[in-house]
């Protein structure tokens, strides 16, 4: 037999290595190095060195705490609105979708094969101060007339729940469609309503797509600066646009590094939290 | 009867109807709502790849042209952005993929330690926010002083495809009956050849799916590109820079054009797939 054969403990190792390590010194490695930037001081003219300097990291809390705030709070209502816009379409898809569904996930998809950017621009003319959108709002006075869309926190919103909404449509429409129908239909002989059986029996099965689009949502939305920089004014700016701005205009790199830590621990407890109160209530859920 | 009530009750019964319509099909109502909702922009990026700017805004429609296809060059900086994106997605995919293979195969096939830390590794640039990818990568290569530019555009690229790959063939693996592989094996194949002949060809679509996944992320993305590019400029680098002036209609042409290929790449997978569904359920 071969030398695989032979060395059979090794083969995984062997296919692993080239992987791994492409993974470890592109992506463990720097991480490392972030940290140990984000507790440096200086300035770029005279350098930086290395003084466990925590107070880079106070220093962003107290400067940017709104940016921090705006850009969890934009993250979390753009994940309720795609939830609950995409939330009908997937069901509609998994459960009436018959020989279409993969053709009808395509449209789902298709806003994925426009180059990001240029989706996020084509928003800008939608939200455009003098566009059919600004003008019928005008029009129904839920705008006042000299209001506008562009440069406001709407249009941020509206922006990151377009760009991440298949995120959240494609998990809810795999956990949808994995549920056996004869369960809806054992509900309704049990009398259940068709309000009830979803209630009951569709949406607690349907939860591991819920978690998994809203994470696969939050996390890229709070970290995401295209949005609020394309469609919003500085007053809506994310911790996204302060990180790029230090990092790349201002080369401020200590504090960009410790408002990208911030900003992925804030991102840990969200997420932990939600899972805390997800878990509890798939509990109650079981025990009642 | 009335008068009257013979002539609104026609008009009742079709009020009624039209309600009753609207109950059963609200929701499939709202879907098509939904999917105007999300191919109304790209319709938008469509049109305006037509348009006939007059001063320097793609903003309002001024007018149909065939010009920005016929000169979709025509703007300086634009043809060397889009042939450096399509060289580092075509590399990029291919190294991930081959080493997301090997991954997927190792974590599929044998157990080993350090196999749950693996999973970890490989989960992990996926839930990490893109702009800490790119600001750590930045961050290693300012303190190793890398010149910024190609490789540096191309490395970030593979780190995060990698494990769009691991995941993509690994779902493929799962499903593998792993007797055609003991059958060639006791037929006297030895392990590369039934690598070769057997394992390969069934997990080959798994491979090409992560190919073109892999080239879709990486002609898309912009965060991490944008933070080690140096003053090397991608396609969506460029949209970046034109966007801040005014975005010539040429972005949309190009922005079209990668629209076109990848829905008829897809249109092409969907059609393979239920014909062979259907010869599946011939057979």
């Amino acid at each position: 037999m071969g030398y695989f054969h032979r060395h059979r403990q090794f083969t995984p190792y062997l296919l692993l290595a080239p992987g791994i390590l492409w993974l470890s010194v592109f992506f463990v490695v720097p991480l490392g190095f972030l940290a140990y930037q984000s507790l440096q001081s200086g300035n770029f003219d005279i350098g930086y060195s290395f003084t466990w300097a925590w107070g880079n990291y106070w220093d962003a809390l107290r400067n940017y705490h709104g940016q921090f705030i705006r850009s969890l709070e934009y993250a979390g209502i753009a994940t309720v609105l795609a939830l609950f816009l995409s939330y009908p379409v997937a069901y509609w898809i998994a459960f009436r979708g018959g020989r279409w569904k993969n053709l009808l996930l395509l449209f789902i998809v298709a806003p994925f094969f426009v180059t990001y950017l240029i989706r996020t621009l084509a928003w800008e003319t939608i939200l455009a101060d003098h566009g059919t959108v600004v003008h019928t709002l005008q029009h129904l006075h839920v705008l006042g007339a000299g209001g506008r869309l562009l440069a406001t926190s709407t249009a941020v919103v509206t922006g990151i729940t377009y760009n991440f909404l298949p995120f959240m449509a494609l998990p809810l429409y795999v956990s949808l469609e994995q549920i056996d129908q004869r369960l809806l239909e054992a509900a309704q002989d049990l009398y259940a309503s068709r309000w009830k059986a979803f209630v009951r029996v569709t949406l607690p099965l349907s939860l591991p797509g819920i978690v998994a689009g809203t994470l696969l949502t939050f996390i890229p939305a709070a970290g995401d600066f295209i949005n609020a920089q394309l469609l919003g004014a500085p007053q809506n700016h994310m911790i996204g646009n302060v990180i790029q701005s230090k990092f790349l205009e201002l080369t401020d790199y200590p504090a960009a590094a410790s408002m990208s830590f911030i900003l992925m621990a804030a991102i840990l407890v969200a997420v932990a939290l939600y899972a805390r109160a997800v878990g509890t209530e798939q509990l109650t859920g079981a025990a009642v | 009867m009335s008068a009257v009530a013979v002539t609104t009750q026609p008009k009742r019964d079709l009020l009624a109807a039209a309600w009753s319509f609207v109950r059963h099909h609200v929701l499939t109502l709202y879907s098509f709502l939904f999917f105007a909702y999300l191919l109304l922009p790209i319709a938008i990026v469509i049109a305006f790849s037509f348009n006939h700017p007059t001063g320097k805004f793609n903003y309002t429609w001024q007018g149909f042209t065939w010009d920005n296809w016929k000169y979709w060059d025509g703007v300086p900086g634009i043809r060397s952005a889009v042939v450096l994106s399509l060289e580092i997605a075509l590399l990029a995919s291919l190294i991930a993929t081959i080493l997301g293979t090997l991954i997927a195969l190792a974590l599929v096939r044998y157990g080993f330690r350090g196999r749950a830390a693996t999973n970890i590794l490989i989960f992990l640039p996926l839930s990490t926010p893109e702009i800490v990818l790119g600001a750590s990568l930045l961050t290693l290569f300012l303190n190793l002083n890398v010149v910024f530019g190609f490789w540096t555009i191309l490395i970030a690229h593979v780190m995060f495809c990698i494990s769009f790959a691991v995941v993509t063939v690994k779902a493929r693996l799962i499903g593998f009956d792993r007797h055609l592989e003991e059958a060639a094996m006791d037929l006297g194949a030895n392990e590369w050849a039934t690598f070769r002949k057997v394992t390969l060809p069934l997990i080959a679509p798994a491979i090409l799916a992560a190919l073109l996944l892999c080239f879709a992320i990486s002609i898309d993305d912009f965060v991490v590109t944008y933070f080690n590019s140096g003053s090397s400029t991608t396609f969506p680098l460029f949209v970046w820079g034109a966007a801040r002036v005014g975005a010539p209609p040429q972005v949309n042409v190009i922005g079209t054009a990668i629209f076109g290929v990848a829905v008829i790449g897809m249109v092409v997978n969907v059609l393979v797939q239920m014909r062979r569904e259907r010869a599946a359920a011939a057979a």
